[in-house]
């Protein structure tokens, strides 16, 4: 019992550090990219910070490669290269650059694009010295090449972090593709005993106006905020814990910490009392308000998920 | 010689024994030994099994453990103080580097495995390495590295061959030094950072081979590269993905363009087996990472896999693919371990590994055989069952979607690159699981696909437990799991001993010794988050163990 309510506690602190650990991957490379990889405030700048952080007069940041300078492009050179692009090269490598309807590759990955300073490398294939692999020769100056080499160049500094394409406005298509009355019967079957739509999720959708924050706030169990933002609500989703001493003597308040050796609790008059674990000993009772949230996540399909937030986006 | 040289020289003429680093170094045949008393590759020996032969601390001794010492370092061209000592002796800086001057970006944590030859302890953190005094921490040297920029996100130490070292940097160079003073003997560049490659694995010596990985996010293709130890000339190079026609794998892709952009980094160090010479290590995620686009529907071979070279020519002998058409960003990228143990009443040649995605698998590593897999995550839920070859089978309704996939674990993984260790007293592999879930939604619907990482978003949900957790290697099934409080633990790494002890930090700060045969803390200390994966050696009569928090190394030992 006690192994199962502690870890119920594990998930909660898990909520609770939401979004201090929001970026994972290498470490993705690697590693999410966990923290580890997410570079500190006063750490070097990472992609999308890096060029305010330059600094540099003269230099900026070359693209995606973290810290990376490289000289900054002519403007007027580069809106010559745009407007050549879009004549000659937009039909094949499509008008974002990231490959088009009549085969021509992606550029923003094409390792000669990424490696080109000064048309150095461009300049000859657009000039035709890949005929073979199928990349014709485009009649334009030398110049005119130049200023389409200068535009590419200025695109791929777009490419955000990771690799990530340059963000073209787009808006990423609505989450909502839930049923509402079958997410319904699923709230009044599996949620209504805790939640109700006249009650404590009267307005949710007000409150939380975008759909994907709102599924991933219900899913999670409450909505995600920042570190030190108080919530009154909060309270009510941190666990209690009874430890029961030796002496007899029992001490109830809420969870501050729990590890192997230590356990925390925040009396009602708001100090705080640690005491030593040596095992079972003292015992220590965790009651987790959000246990069933944590529960269900190994419970819900994707289609549950759905439907639920289909039926709750109808909340206003 | 110039002023400057002579002044930083001056220390050693003066007093050499106090400043320079000691000894012979590593002679190639030394890492052949069994992992004990020194440390001198990035797993202690070939095996990966992270396993000391130390006894000296066990379960009743591990009690006694004390600080014997503690230092903080500090990256960056500034000398620092080598310790609170008479005179504040200045610890020789030595700068190398071809970025400006003016760019200095912070690497973080020691991440690294920390090497310890002849009473001297090498490591690094990105653009940085020192050598220590294993006795006392006392800095011999720092060399410092000026970049021209790459993603800054660790580096798992040093290499050493006979008197030298060698280190990779974030902005793609391998860097040979002297052991003894630091000073550099040369430097090559091993991949375009233009292209988006950043590199952080220590470097692995097998005989004359400097053997090095690369990382990569973007859609570039990975490869590992062996060079020579003396002048650091190219050696071979292997690609992990296909590059040409008749390549194998090509059929695994849609189009020889995607294969060459197909991602597969070799961000972490392998392990060696000296019968076979092979060389066995794991690759990183399929580019674009998140989405079929351009990739097709097949395995995308030779990404999330598990790959064995031969170390003298870099042709493959087997592979065997642990994420087939990976599409949550789970890196193999898991240290192999080498393991000689009876399966099925014969004596076998194995290959054990438990996997970011939450999978664990036995292998026969001279053929590559597949023998055990089994789900060691508590929750993983991306996958229906094995294919053919006993590879999870992806379930494409767990890939990111427009509405959301609630999936477990996240990008982060079940485990990350920290690298597990195994007993042979108890035959158990012990691995950090993190059980946490996340929404990955599809933002990018383009039907070519996205680039890179993106395309996606992921929001993390909440853990539903972080264990250390011992497998079986027979049947991969969990012999015990150690809950530990928080999300998080496992922190950087495991270390087994023949004392019945596994070391490993817990998500509250904590470096704890557990009982190997029941998972039971039988000591701990509270120094912090751990980073790096914990270690040990003798010295003078005396076991130590180590770990870094942060940028610092703490060392423990017996009196």
């Amino acid at each position: 019992m006690r192994l199962k309510n502690g870890f119920a506690a594990v998930a909660l602190f898990g909520l609770s550090i939401i979004v201090a650990n929001r970026a994972p991957a290498q470490e993705t490379p690697q590693a999410a990219k966990p923290a580890a990889q997410t570079p500190s405030p006063q750490s070097a700048p990472a992609a999308p910070d890096a060029r305010e952080a330059s600094g540099v007069p003269g230099h900026r940041v070359g693209g995606f490669v973290p810290g990376q300078k490289r000289p900054p492009g002519d403007p007027a050179q580069i809106a010559r290269g745009k407007t050549l692009f879009g004549v000659n090269c937009r039909s094949c490598h499509g008008a974002d650059l990231r490959g088009g309807d009549m085969g021509g590759p992606n550029l923003l990955r094409s390792q000669v694009a990424l490696r080109d300073l000064n048309g150095e490398l461009i300049v000859p294939i657009i000039q035709g010295s890949r005929q073979q692999m199928g990349m014709p020769a485009i009649p334009i100056s030398p110049d005119d090449a130049k200023a389409v080499a200068a535009y590419v160049r200025s695109v791929i500094e777009t490419i955000g972090s990771q690799g990530k394409p340059p963000d073209e406005g787009r808006p990423a298509p609505s989450i909502l593709v839930g049923n509402a009355s079958e997410g319904k019967s699923y709230f009044e079957v599996k949620c209504a005993s805790c939640h109700s739509a006249t009650g404590d999720l009267q307005g949710i959708a007000s409150k939380i106006p975008d759909p994907k924050m709102l599924q991933t706030a219900w899913v999670a169990g409450g909505e995600r905020r920042g570190r030190g933002e108080d919530d009154p609500k909060d309270s009510a989703r941190i666990p209690k814990a009874t430890i029961t001493l030796a002496s007899g003597e029992s001490v109830e308040g809420s969870l501050v910490r729990i590890d192997d050796f230590l356990v925390t609790v925040e009396l009602v008059d708001g100090t705080q009392r640690t005491f030593r674990r040596n095992g079972d000993v003292p015992k220590v009772v965790i009651q987790d308000p959000m246990k069933t949230h944590t529960d269900m996540l190994s419970q819900y399909t994707d289609k549950d998920i759905h439907d639920v937030t289909a039926y709750l986006v109808t909340l206003k | 010689m110039t002023f400057t040289k002579l002044l930083l020289t001056a220390p050693f003429l003066l007093s050499p024994g106090l400043l320079m680093a000691q000894g012979a170094g590593v002679a190639p045949e030394q890492l052949l030994k069994p992992l004990k008393d020194s440390w001198p590759t990035y797993n202690g020996d070939y095996s990966g099994k992270r396993y000391s032969a130390l006894t000296q601390v066990d379960r009743s001794t591990v009690k006694n453990l004390t600080l014997a010492w503690m230092i903080k370092v500090t990256p960056g061209d500034q000398p620092e103080e080598g310790g609170r000592r008479r005179g504040h002796q200045e610890v020789p800086l030595i700068i190398g580097g071809e970025g400006p001057s003016d760019l200095h970006m912070r690497g973080g944590s020691i991440k690294a495995s920390v090497l310890q030859v002849d009473g001297t302890l090498y490591f690094t953190t990105p653009d940085n390495a020192w050598a220590v005094d294993a006795r006392d921490g006392r800095q011999l040297w720092h060399y410092f590295w000026k970049t021209k920029g790459g993603t800054h996100i660790g580096n798992r130490g040093l290499g050493m061959w006979n008197d030298y070292l060698y280190m990779e940097t974030p902005d793609d160079y391998l860097v040979s030094l002297e052991a003894k003073t630091g000073k550099e003997r040369w430097h090559k560049k091993i991949a375009e950072l233009d292209e988006g490659y950043f590199s952080t694995p220590a470097p692995i010596i097998v005989g004359n081979h400097v053997l090095v990985g690369t990382g990569n996010d973007i859609d570039a293709p990975g490869f590992l590269q062996s060079f020579d130890p003396e002048t650091g000339d190219l050696q071979w190079k292997h690609y992990t993905v296909p590059m040409e026609k008749g390549d194998p794998g090509l059929d695994t892709w849609a189009s020889l363009d995607a294969a060459r952009h197909g991602g597969g980094p070799t961000w972490v160090p392998g392990a060696y087996d000296p019968e076979t010479k092979l060389y066995i290590f794991s690759t990183g995620n399929p580019t674009p990472a998140y989405t079929t686009g351009t990739r097709g529907e097949g395995d995308n071979l030779f990404t999330c896999s598990l790959i064995a070279l031969n170390v003298d020519t870099g042709k493959m002998a087997w592979y065997f693919q642990t994420s087939p058409h990976d599409m949550h960003d789970y890196d193999s990228a898991q240290t192999p371990v080498l393991v000689d143990a009876m399966f099925n009443g014969k004596m076998r040649k194995l290959l054990v590994t438990a996997t970011r995605n939450g999978y664990y698998f036995t292998l026969d590593r001279v053929t590559g055989e597949h023998l055990v897999t089994a789900k060691y995550g508590m929750y993983t839920n991306w996958a229906d069952g094995l294919n053919q070859f006993g590879g999870p089978k992806r379930n494409p309704e767990k890939d990111a979607t427009v509405g959301g996939s609630l999936v477990s674990p996240t990008s982060g993984g079940t485990v990350n690159w920290e690298p597990p260790a195994f007993s042979p007293q108890t035959g158990l592999l012990y691995v950090a699981e993190h059980n946490s879930y996340s929404m990955f939604y599809l933002t990018d619907v383009d039907p070519r696909g996205s680039m890179g990482l993106g395309g996606k978003e992921e929001d993390h949900i909440g853990s539903s437990g972080s264990f250390l957790t011992a497998i079986d290697y027979k049947t991969g099934k969990i012999a015990w799991r150690h809950r530990y409080y928080g999300e998080g633990g496992g922190g950087g790494g495991v270390l087994a001993t023949a004392g019945g002890l596994v070391f490993a930090g817990d998500a509250s700060g904590n470096l704890i010794a557990h009982d190997a045969a029941t998972g039971k803390p039988v000591w701990h200390t509270r120094i912090g988050e751990v980073t790096n994966p914990p270690q040990t050696y003798m010295l003078d009569g005396h076991q130590y163990v180590i770990a870094a928090t942060g940028d610092m190394l703490w060392s423990f030992m017996l009196y």
